[in-house]
């Protein structure tokens, strides 16, 4: 089977489509194979090269996360018109947007919640997000905090985090399961970094809301995803907190790509990162906060009102 | 194995097999008109009681730790009585009332002239006590195979389970289902060539209850304090997180409901020798809602508090059919409202709060509102 390199002007094109900054293209322009014959990447050859293991030279990208023209609709409703956005590796984005924009239904795209009607979802330039469930993408290496902070209740601080420490997921391995020395360094080491060390005996339930976010992003650190996909993470949180996590992400960003959500414009200048903004389920503009907010366009349907 | 029992825990086994000790022994060998002894008629009784007690720790694993109220675990609870009564049936042989040594009464009745495959292998023990396991949990197998990976979740689930075991019934109420039809299967005479009337006979199969009530008890105790025991309860309260965590919810499901649904079966096969009769009013609907009463009253989430809740519920059935036959089902109906209304954690939380050790609630608890459709 010969590869045929498509068009990248072409698709950068599309991946860019809205963005009206030629000096935004910041990814490097995937380098995307079809089979010849086929018109456009067809999800049938995506699932034979996912099917092949995951090696760097069969990658149809260089960008861990991919989306190509992805449309979701809901009952006609085009929650994500033939969105397209490229994550780098250990790259981190912040995504704003006015409600309803899709950002939401952008992370249940990306982590195997909805599928979209159409389009193209890659990880890592080999794996089909379209095709795999949540359990499958989260074991990828695709993390994701959701809007409320959502732990285990019922457990302690300390089996939130151990259930999210990265090991075998199975269940009958699980019920054979005794706590090795590693996972307990793993954990003792990931409370002190959300600073939960105290609470670790705690029900998680009894945590303030601050707290719990903090745990659940510690939830998150434990699965060692590759991609984090961070939605609201300073909702409801005070200033401090709000800077303190802030921070934090920016260290987690040196070693994982992070894509936040987020409606807090302090947090996202604290972020400092390239901004995506979305409306209407396409990207309406990328590049520097600063840059963004000066668009006409932006300010018309953010952030003038 | 440290963790597995707890100071509830314990304090449950001891005394489970106490009464497996002590109960045959008043009945033995104290004098009959002594104040402690235990009369030959309680004997199965008390037997029956420790097989309900079995069927609702076996509903408590699924419904207390993964939040799948099961409407129907009569079902599993009958099949299990249905493959030992099967047993039993052929255990008579000639001594039926038409004297055929192969084909039961009923079959002669309804003019058959051989036994229907099913039967086969049947008059052999193992065979049966292999079919007590089986049926239940290859059902509730194929059963939860297709209910959890579509993810039909809350009271969808539940009448789902309500609508299998009404099936059930309905078809076992039908005589050319080769199950006896609405008579069921009973005259047993003996079980492995003991008499099933002999008070010896009664005194082990209720050893065997509170036995299989202990060892009941331990496996899901272990399963449930087990890291998957953890995930289960994380299934409970947030099932999309897990999901995110990489967990394959409906696999861990799967092996609850399905090890649930067995130890159902071993129940009802405990419960068919000692009541003398299986019949498919058991599939019933009503049955399958009292067990989850059971369990709420006990204390959902707890095990022990389920088999106390069995334990109460059905030695309170028993007086109270027994004083006030008509009111029976109003009372039931009051005790489920007062318990989830001033009692949402059960008889079992009621006694964790009287002795002040609900400071430090349990992790693996639920949440104190029983809301009985998750």
């Amino acid at each position: 089977m010969s590869l045929t390199p498509l068009n990248a002007r072409q698709l950068a094109a599309k991946t860019l489509a809205g963005a009206p900054f030629p000096g935004t293209t910041a990814a490097s322009p995937p380098e995307v194979v079809k089979s010849p014959g086929a018109r456009s990447l067809e999800a049938d050859d995506l699932l034979l090269t996912a099917a092949r293991p995951p090696r760097d030279p069969q990658a149809l990208t260089s960008a861990l996360l991919y989306l190509d023209a992805i449309t979701v609709s809901f009952d006609g409703f085009r929650a994500l018109n033939a969105l397209s956005l490229v994550i780098g590796d250990k790259e981190m984005r912040a995504i704003i947007g006015p409600n309803g924009a899709g950002k939401t239904t952008m992370m249940d795209v990306i982590t195997g919640k909805t599928r979209p009607n159409t389009g193209t979802a890659l990880f890592a330039g080999v794996h089909d997000l379209t095709a795999l469930d949540e359990a499958s993408i989260a074991q990828l290496g695709i993390g994701r905090k959701f809007q409320t902070p959502t732990v285990f209740d019922m457990h302690t601080v300390e089996d939130n985090v151990l259930l999210a420490v990265k090991a075998d997921r199975r269940a009958f391995a699980n019920i054979t399961w005794h706590r090795t020395a590693h996972e307990r360094a793993r954990v003792d080491e990931l409370l002190e970094r959300v600073r939960l060390q105290d609470q670790r005996l705690r029900r998680a339930g009894d945590l303030s809301h601050g707290q719990k976010q903090w745990l659940e992003i510690g939830m998150l650190l434990a699965q060692e995803p590759r991609l984090l996909l961070v939605d609201e993470p300073a909702a409801g949180m005070t200033d401090q907190e709000t800077a303190d996590t802030a921070v934090l992400l920016r260290e987690i960003a040196k070693t994982r790509s992070v894509v936040v959500v987020e409606h807090d414009m302090q947090f996202v200048r604290d972020l400092d990162v390239k901004v995506t903004v979305l409306h209407e389920g396409a990207v309406l503009a990328e590049g520097p906060l600063d840059q963004v907010s000066a668009d006409a366009r932006v300010i018309e349907v953010y952030l003038g009102r | 194995m440290r963790g597995i029992i707890d100071r509830t825990g314990g304090i449950f086994l001891v005394l489970v097999l106490a009464a497996a000790v002590l109960v045959p022994a008043s009945n033995l060998l104290l004098p009959e008109g002594s104040a402690l002894h235990v009369p030959d008629y309680m004997i199965p009784l008390l037997g029956k009681y420790l097989t309900y007690a079995l069927l609702a720790v076996a509903v408590d694993l699924v419904w207390g730790y993964c939040g799948v109220l099961s409407l129907g675990h009569g079902a599993f609870f009958a099949l299990g009585g249905y493959a030992m009564g099967m047993y039993l049936m052929r255990q008579i042989g000639p001594r039926g009332v038409y004297g055929n040594p192969v084909l039961p009464d009923f079959m002669v009745f309804l003019n058959y002239h051989e036994l229907p495959w099913f039967w086969l292998g049947f008059n052999w023990f193992p065979f049966a006590m292999v079919m007590v396991l089986l049926v239940p949990g290859l059902l509730a197998f194929v059963f939860g195979w297709f209910a959890f990976r579509s993810r039909v979740t809350g009271v969808y689930l539940s009448i789902i389970t309500q609508a299998m075991t009404f099936a059930l019934m309905l078809a076992f109420f039908r005589n050319d289902m080769g199950f006896g039809g609405n008579n069921g299967l009973t005259d047993f005479k003996d079980i492995l060539g003991f008499s099933i009337q002999a008070p010896e006979t009664r005194l082990v199969l209720f050893v065997a209850s509170a036995l299989a009530l202990a060892a009941g008890y331990l496996i899901c105790r272990g399963l449930v304090t087990s890291k998957y025991g953890k995930v289960l309860v994380a299934v409970r309260d947030a099932e999309s997180r897990t999901r995110f965590l990489g967990y394959r919810v409906e696999n861990y499901k799967l092996v609850a409901w399905t090890l649930s649904a067995m130890l159902a079966g071993v129940a009802g096969a405990l419960y068919v020798p000692q009541v003398g009769i299986i019949n498919p009013g058991e599939f019933a609907p009503a049955q399958s809602i009292e067990m989850v009463i059971w369990v709420a009253v006990g204390g959902r989430g707890t095990l022990v508090g389920a088999a106390l809740g069995a334990l109460i519920v059905n030695a309170g059935k028993t007086w109270f059919t027994g004083v006030l036959p008509e009111a029976w089902l109003f009372a039931l109906g009051a005790l489920f409202v007062g318990v989830t209304l001033f009692l949402p954690k059960g008889v079992l939380g009621l006694g964790a709060q009287l002795s002040g050790r609900l400071r430090r609630p349990e992790p693996a608890a639920p949440s104190p509102t029983p809301t009985p459709a998750e």
